[in-house]
């Protein structure tokens, strides 16, 4: 970049204009990528025939549709595919503000033992609870809790050394070895049948998705997204350091608090219905960081994008390549992004985080 | 506005780091604060700035500094640490940019761009704008520091250190900016210094301090004496007069120590 106030000027306009470009891009790519989705799978749909069928649902007056292709696309894909992008936009969110607070590169749901309490909470309802009552609600809620607990815990830990990145991210680790072995001690004393749907439910799957469930996680993911977006500044200034954020006006230690709460929220909100799904959350921000940079105000809507793209990628793939076998969406992910990841990585030479 | 500070204390784990340390600094006044490594410059530079809450009172114009609210100090109030963070994933004018912050609610306008590009000019910083944190030298992260603060239009700027990166010539550039922005925009700057040359040069006044007390005060010609320089460091000097600025020439480490 040459010199000259005016080019200076004109060239951070440009790259303003880029990022707002970039999440446009993604939020196009998203949508056609839910269109074909939905056409993907055996049933033989044609991409109008689906269009139609969602504008019916939507409109029942002015359009109408096949009462099959209606069914397949309202009761059985539709939901999934919005779930699909509204929990890798959550993960992904969750994981960029973890990154941020923490300014750590490494931060995610999964590295903060979020995840772990999650799959211990799934477990605990599977093996424990069932012989009392068994049903999808308890795991849910079981799940939903534990992650909440570790939050808290980290949160708890952290505190009495004061609320430093360090301390949270090593409060993480520990958390995440503790959840592990608990689990693990269930699975041992479990039966193979419910050995066996811990299992499946720590793969991360999509399989059991509903309109309820979308409904209760979108209502998370648009109340906290948001509010992250809005207090995106202090990440900025938190990346500067906690001494120079607090001379910007930041209240470090609300601040970081406040932002774990609802990335561990959101985190708790989505794997409490799909089972763990890694990597979406680690991985989203750092691509989008190669994108766009690390202005927070961009960086957090633009890694929902991508995670939205990737987890809905990896679930459609996931259901046609050895269709009509399913392959979890968990196991998906991480075939899916790496490579994709190691693209972007090997090709930007410099540092940029 | 004028800054007051009465009877500064600071206790760490039972040392007492800073002992009724008494300063103020005018409407575009530059101060220095001298003294041997761990005498109490830092700690003195964050507990103006409440990064530390010290006892004693603290006042800026009118009011106290510890019932502002964060906000309100980070408008006033700019600070840049000795140790050069810097953000990661950030291009110098993102960096510099944020020293919008406390001025901006969460847009950024054309003012704030153009105050960007004007610090950064005057900072001969405009070819590395659009660089990243890590591709740049030590010695110019420490001037996106500053850069940062001056775009922070704060009425008191506090420095830790300015020019401990950064070479002859970019010393005296970094010191001559400081110093016009103080003048220009009647900013006062306290700055941490170790170079007394710089600080005999270019501080209207400075404040020496030695274990937490305040050792000297006064216009940097009065202060910086040969004894007062062999009793603070330890170090045997000869102090000559040129160009009506008192310059220190160490010949070696006084044989009593400080």
């Amino acid at each position: 970049m040459e010199g000259g106030k005016e080019t200076v000027a004109a060239a951070f306009r440009k790259t303003q204009v880029r990022r707002v470009l970039f999440l446009v891009t993604l939020l196009v790519l998203a949508f056609l990528l839910a269109i074909a989705s939905i056409v993907i799978g055996s049933a033989g749909l044609g991409a109008a025939d689906v269009m139609t069928a969602v504008l019916a649902g939507i409109a029942p007056g002015t359009f109408s549709s096949d009462p099959m292709v209606h069914t397949i696309v309202w009761d059985l894909r539709l939901h999934r595919v919005l779930f699909a992008l509204v929990a890798g936009f959550g993960l992904a969110v969750a994981g960029a503000v973890m990154q941020g607070v923490l300014r750590n590169p490494l931060a995610s749901p999964f590295t903060l033992g979020i995840a772990s309490a999650a799959s211990f909470g799934a477990a605990l309802a599977i093996i424990v609870i069932p012989a009392v009552v068994f049903s999808d609600t308890l795991v849910v809620i079981s799940a939903f809790t534990m992650s909440l607990l570790a939050a808290g815990a980290i949160y708890g830990l952290s505190r009495i050394r004061g609320v430093s990145s360090e301390s949270m991210v090593l409060a993480g680790i520990i958390l995440m070895y503790l959840f592990g072995a608990m689990t693990s001690f269930l699975q041992y004393a479990g039966t193979t049948e419910q050995l066996q749907a811990v299992v499946f439910w720590m793969f991360g799957s999509l399989q059991r998705t509903s309109w309820e469930k979308l409904a209760l996680v979108s209502i998370v993911v648009a109340v906290v997204t948001p509010l992250l977006v809005w207090k995106s500044w202090d990440l900025n200034a938190l990346s500067m350091g906690d001494h120079v954020a607090q001379s910007l006006g930041v209240r470090v230690g609300q601040s970081r608090t406040l932002n774990m709460v609802a990335a561990s929220l959101i985190t708790a909100a989505v794997i409490c219905f799909t089972g763990t799904i890694g990597f979406i959350g680690l991985v989203s921000p750092h691509i989008t960081r190669l994108a766009i940079g690390g202005d927070h105000r961009y960086l957090i809507v633009g890694s929902g994008l991508v995670g939205a793209l990737i987890l809905l990628a990896s679930d459609s793939l996931g259901r046609t390549i050895l269709a009509p076998q399913i392959i979890p969406v968990g196991i998906m992910t991480s075939f899916i992004g790496i490579p994709f990841f190691l693209y972007l990585f090997m090709r930007r030479r410099e540092e940029y985080w | 506005m004028r800054l007051e500070v009465r009877e500064l204390s600071f206790t760490y784990e039972k040392r007492r780091v800073l002992d009724r340390v008494s300063l103020s600094v005018d409407e575009g006044e530059v101060v220095g604060i001298l003294g041997p490594n761990g005498s109490g410059k830092t700690t003195l530079i964050k507990c103006i700035n409440h990064i530390l809450v010290p006892e004693g009172r603290v006042t800026f114009g009118e009011r106290e500094v510890s019932a502002m609210s964060p906000m309100e100090r980070a408008r006033l109030m700019a600070y840049v640490p000795q140790a050069l963070s810097i953000g990661m994933a950030m291009t110098v004018f993102e960096s510099v940019l944020m020293g919008r912050r406390p001025h901006v609610s969460w847009g950024i306008g054309e003012g704030d761009i153009a105050r960007v590009t004007a610090v950064l000019e005057d900072l001969g910083l405009s070819q590395l704008a659009f660089r990243n944190a890590t591709q740049i030298s030590g010695g110019e992260r420490q001037k996106v520091m500053i850069a940062r603060a001056l775009v922070q239009e704060p009425l008191l700027l506090l420095l830790d250190e300015p020019t401990s990166a950064l070479d002859l010539r970019h010393q005296l550039e970094v010191m001559g900016i400081v110093r016009a922005h103080a003048a220009k925009k009647k900013t006062g700057v306290i700055m941490a210094i170790h170079d007394l040359n710089l600080a005999s040069r270019f501080c209207d006044r400075v404040l020496v301090l030695s274990g937490g007390r305040v050792r000297g005060e006064g216009r940097p010609a009065d202060v910086l004496t040969e004894d007062l320089v062999r009793d603070v460091y330890g170090v045997k000097v000869r102090v000559d007069r040129a160009d009506g600025f008192s310059h220190i020439i160490a010949i070696e480490p006084a044989r009593e120590g400080p």
